[in-house]
């Protein structure tokens, strides 16, 4: 086991290589010039463009660029964005926002999908389950910016019941709302796939096993049923932290977030080379170990998955 | 309906005298399809006294396992149950939830047939064992830990400890039906329900399991309902026999009654269709006496029988099997050049990632003739599938050479168009008639298929021959425009069968072609296959694990332990005197339909067992 998860973040070495190095090119590839963008409207003052492309080593070829910035981080010097700020205070100030935001939005999903999934499940063809089938593939089916700015709309502008903007400091009660927004499509997934999972699991033999060694239905649902259908859920779970940090610009752009999402899109807009790479890069790293994450967290809810070197 | 009842003979006294546990009145079992009820068992009445064994046979359909799920009302919510199940006196229908609740895994405990499914794979054995012993006792866990522990012995696990502590995934399939016994049997139920319990077991743990029930069954005196389609089962272990049939008990009676004088017709037609050990060989109707056989071949003296009693049944079975000899010569088999012959060859399992390649079969010789049938038997996991699969390319030869039809293709390995070539001669009938055939096609384009592909027929010549081959698998022609999911299993075998044939092979693979049938199924099954044998004249390879099959059908037989095959022979050799421990184990295994018989066999193969270790 120890052997396996060593090799698995061996893994991480050619994961962050390749990621990087990706892109590191398609910002580089990017077309316009970004210190003559800084200029704005105003007249380009050749001197101070020289100086500024000389500090950014944007008159070096890519694979200088590139080596330049690999050795940076290995000397713990991220370099610095447009702006002079130190990239890694960057980095600093916004993962943390974002990572509450994205870990909010996971606890939603996970709580109320399995939940709601689980009674669906368990009421297969009836009422509840027609009913939350038919929300959630509405949930599905509208834009994330839609069901965003409705939400912002009606409930945090109308009714009044959560800020409808996030202050600088990015309270947990600021992200109450933004974090339903943001895992509301995962949700309906995790519920459907929960209810498939519970469906399945509730006509296995040893569930009829259970049923007659004289167990009551609440045990055999929750030691028996639930762990088993847990299985598939807790992969899509892992894999779906990823994707929330990534995915919450649109998020973060409607409620005004100070994110990942908010900061990558200006990085990218400017053109800011290490910015973009350095946040894409984070992001990348905590994919690859939320995946591992949720293989050790696999193993351990089913015996018969055992990782041997 | 019920007259069926009144004809029954009134209920034998003999074997078991203790107090009735189960009284079953009157029960019937609908299931809702389609908005309508479609009935499962309709009226049934019989009663199950301590320490005896009542066996519910039947087939597929019949109603023997909706009814007996009944008695603890463990049917899916579209049933409903009516009429009374009195265990020890007490009304276990129509009574609430929990009533039901405090009798199930306590008085009433139930051992399912699929031992790998039945446990949840994500606890421990002694976990799941002490969940039941915990919820109906008011014991410690480390009390608890024990009696389970205690069980597991019991049901004679080599290492309890060990099995305690295991996953289901990791004991065999023989050691979690013991581990399900311990389960069951941890509350000292008065009544076990074992719904097919050694289905999915190879015979010689079959055979360990049905020892084990028996000691059990004398050691807790409780009483057992068996369910069961395998009348090699039943004449094993029931005291008494109850035949279902389309819902309604036909006849119920001691098992020597049902065995020996059976009253219904159907009863007569079951006992009949089983194919048994001994049942091929003799020239006319009667068996050879594969128990004096088998006694002959191992030198055991027998106490049940005496010895000149076993010499004389031998003398007969010699004279008859002499008698087949002149009378068939089967010398003339083995002329021309064989259709397969495998030298030397071992056949693995590619490697799949990390998953190392895994060598199946190793040192394997074997020839079939023109015309021969030969029979590839032994128990899962011994590699006969996977000389049936390499045997029509769909597996490489790691080593040695094998050749079909004459070609060589081990060595085609990277030469497509060489086992190409060679499929032409060779058809495949498997053993899942469901999911072999394609859903979506009706069956006439499935037979008709390979000739299309091979190119020897198309348009009216194409469906004139697939016409032709319905006729010759007996099916009515217009059944080539029906999908596979209107069939019965029976038919969709002879559909299988019917494109296996359709490209005339000169060696036809079959794949425990029977094995998913009902057995009155299967006998026609094997009927036709026989006929279309003898008629056309293909050569056979025949994989199953059912030894009373292949004394039906083959020439020669293969038996495979481990990769390897253990000994070849002549079907009389290997089945009448066979000469390595492992095949007359095997041999001795095997459960004769017939209680008297089988009696003697048990004594044969507990010296076996005592004799080898």
């Amino acid at each position: 086991m120890a052997t396996y998860i060593l090799k698995r973040f061996l893994q991480l070495i050619p994961v962050f290589l390749g990621a990087t190095l990706l892109v590191y090119f398609l910002v580089f590839s990017l077309p316009g010039d970004p210190i003559v963008a800084l200029f704005g409207d105003k007249p380009v003052n050749e001197a101070v463009a020289a100086r500024l492309r000389e500090q950014y080593h944007l008159d070096q070829p890519f694979w200088i660029q590139y080596l330049l910035y690999l050795k940076g981080i290995f000397t713990f010097d991220l370099g610095q964005d447009f702006s002079g700020r130190p990239i890694a205070a960057v980095l600093g100030e916004v993962f943390p926002v974002t990572a509450r935001l994205a870990v909010m939005a996971l606890i939603f999903e996970a709580v109320f999908g399995i939940i709601f999934g689980l009674i669906a499940g368990l009421r297969k063809g009836k009422f509840f389950d027609g009913t939350v089938l038919v929300a959630s593939l509405i949930v599905i089916g509208i834009p994330i910016f839609v069901l965003g700015f409705l939400l912002q709309f009606t409930i945090g502008v109308q009714l009044g019941w959560a800020k409808p903007t996030v202050s600088s400091a990015a309270t947990v009660q600021d992200l109450i709302l933004p974090a339903i927004v943001l895992g509301l499509g995962s949700f309906a997934y995790v519920l459907r796939l929960t209810r498939t999972s519970v469906i399945e699991n509730m006509n296995a033999d040893y569930v009829r096993t259970a049923t007659a060694k004289g167990l009551s239905r609440f045990r055999v649902v929750r030691v028996h049923i639930l762990r088993n259908s847990l299985i598939p859920v807790i992969t899509f779970l892992g894999a779906d932290l990823g994707a929330l940090m990534g995915g919450a610009i649109v998020t973060e752009g409607i409620f005004n977030v100070p994110g990942v999402g908010n900061r990558l899109y200006r990085a990218v807009t400017q053109g800011e080379g290490p910015t973009v790479v350095s946040i894409v890069t984070v992001l990348v790293l905590i994919y690859v170990v939320s995946n591992l994450l949720v293989d050790l967290l696999y193993a351990w809810l089913d015996p018969r998955i055992r990782y041997d070197a | 309906m019920t007259d069926f009842i009144t004809l029954d003979p009134a209920p034998a006294p003999a074997p078991g005298k203790g107090a009735t546990v189960l009284e079953v009145r009157d029960l019937s079992v609908d299931f809702g399809v389609d908005k309508k009820w479609v009935p499962a068992a309709i009226g049934l009445n019989y009663e199950v006294r301590a320490g005896e064994v009542l066996a519910i046979v039947g087939e597929s359909g019949s109603g023997k396992s909706a009814s007996s799920m009944a008695l603890l009302g463990l049917l899916p919510s579209n049933s409903r149950v009516s009429g009374s199940v009195k265990l020890a006196g007490q009304e276990l229908l129509g009574g609430n939830e929990a009533n039901i609740r405090s009798v199930r895994g306590k008085d009433v405990a139930v051992i399912f047939q699929e031992p790998m499914t039945a446990l949840n794979p994500v606890y421990t054995v002694g976990a799941q064992i002490v969940e039941t012993i915990r919820l109906h006792n008011e014991v410690s866990p480390d009390q608890a830990r024990e009696r389970a522990l205690r069980m597991l012995e019991l049901v004679e696990l080599p290492d309890p400890e060990k099995a305690y502590k295991s996953y289901p995934h990791q004991l065999s399939g023989g050691q979690r039906q013991r581990a399900m016994i311990a389960q069951s049997l941890s509350c000292d139920p008065k009544l076990l329900i074992a719904d097919e319990p050694t289905t999915a077991l190879d015979v010689t743990v079959q055979a360990e399991i049905l020892d084990l029930m028996r000691n059990l069954r004398n050691k807790l005196d409780s009483a057992i309902v068996l369910i069961t389609h395998d009348m090699g089962v039943v004449a094993d272990l029931a005291d008494r026999i109850a035949v279902m049939r389309r819902g309604l008990i036909v006849e119920t009676g001691t098992a020597a009654e049902i065995f020996h004088n059976p009253q219904h017709e159907y009863t007569r037609a079951l006992l009949a269709a089983v194919p048994h050990l001994g049942q091929g060989g003799a020239a006319n109707d009667d068996d050879v006496d594969v128990t004096a056989a088998l006694a002959a071949a191992t030198h055991a003296d027998l106490d049940a029988v005496p010895r000149s009693e076993l010499l004389r049944r031998e003398r007969e079975n010699a004279a008859a099997l002499a008698a087949a000899a002149s009378a068939a010569s089967t010398a003339a088999k083995e002329q021309g050049e064989p259709v397969l012959e495998l030298t030397d060859v071992a056949i693995e399992y590619p490697k799949q990632g990390r998953v190392p390649a895994f060598r199946a079969v190793e040192g394997a010789n074997l020839a079939i003739y023109p015309g021969q049938v030969v029979g590839l038997v032994g128990e899962s996991g011994s590699g006969k599938t996977t000389i049936g699969r390499a045997a029509v390319g769909l597996l490489p030869v790691a080593a040695g050479t094998m050749k079909v039809v004459g070609q060589d293709i081990s060595a085609a390995k990277k030469n497509g168009r060489q086992l190409h070539e060679m499929r032409r001669h060779v058809g495949m009938v498997f053993q899942d008639p469901s999911s072999s055939l394609n859903p979506r096609l009706p069956i006439g384009e499935s037979i008709g298929e390979p000739m299309f592909l091979a190119g020897v027929a198309k348009g009216a010549e194409l469906q004139s021959r697939i016409e032709a081959l319905l006729d010759q698998v007996e099916l009515p022609r217009d059944y080539r425009n029906r999908y596979p999911h209107e069939l019965s299993g029976g038919q969709k075998q002879r559909v299988g069968i019917a494109r296996a044939l359709s490209l005339k092979p000169k060696l036809m693979v079959a794949d425990e072609p029977t094995s998913a049938l009902d057995v009155s199924v299967q006998a026609k099954v094997l009927e036709l296959f026989q006929n279309l044998q003898k008629e056309l004249g293909f050569a056979c390879l025949f994989v199953t694990h059912d030894l009373a099959v292949v004394d039906v059908l083959a020439d020669r037989i293969c038996v495979m332990q481990r990769g390897r095959i253990v000994e070849q022979g002549t079907r009389d050799q290997i089945l009448r005197n066979p000469q390595e421990p492992y095949t007359q184990r095997l041999l001795a295994a095997v459960p004769l339909p017939d209680p008297e018989k089988q009696r003697e066999r048990r004594e044969l193969r507990a010296q076996l067992l005592s004799g080898a270790s």
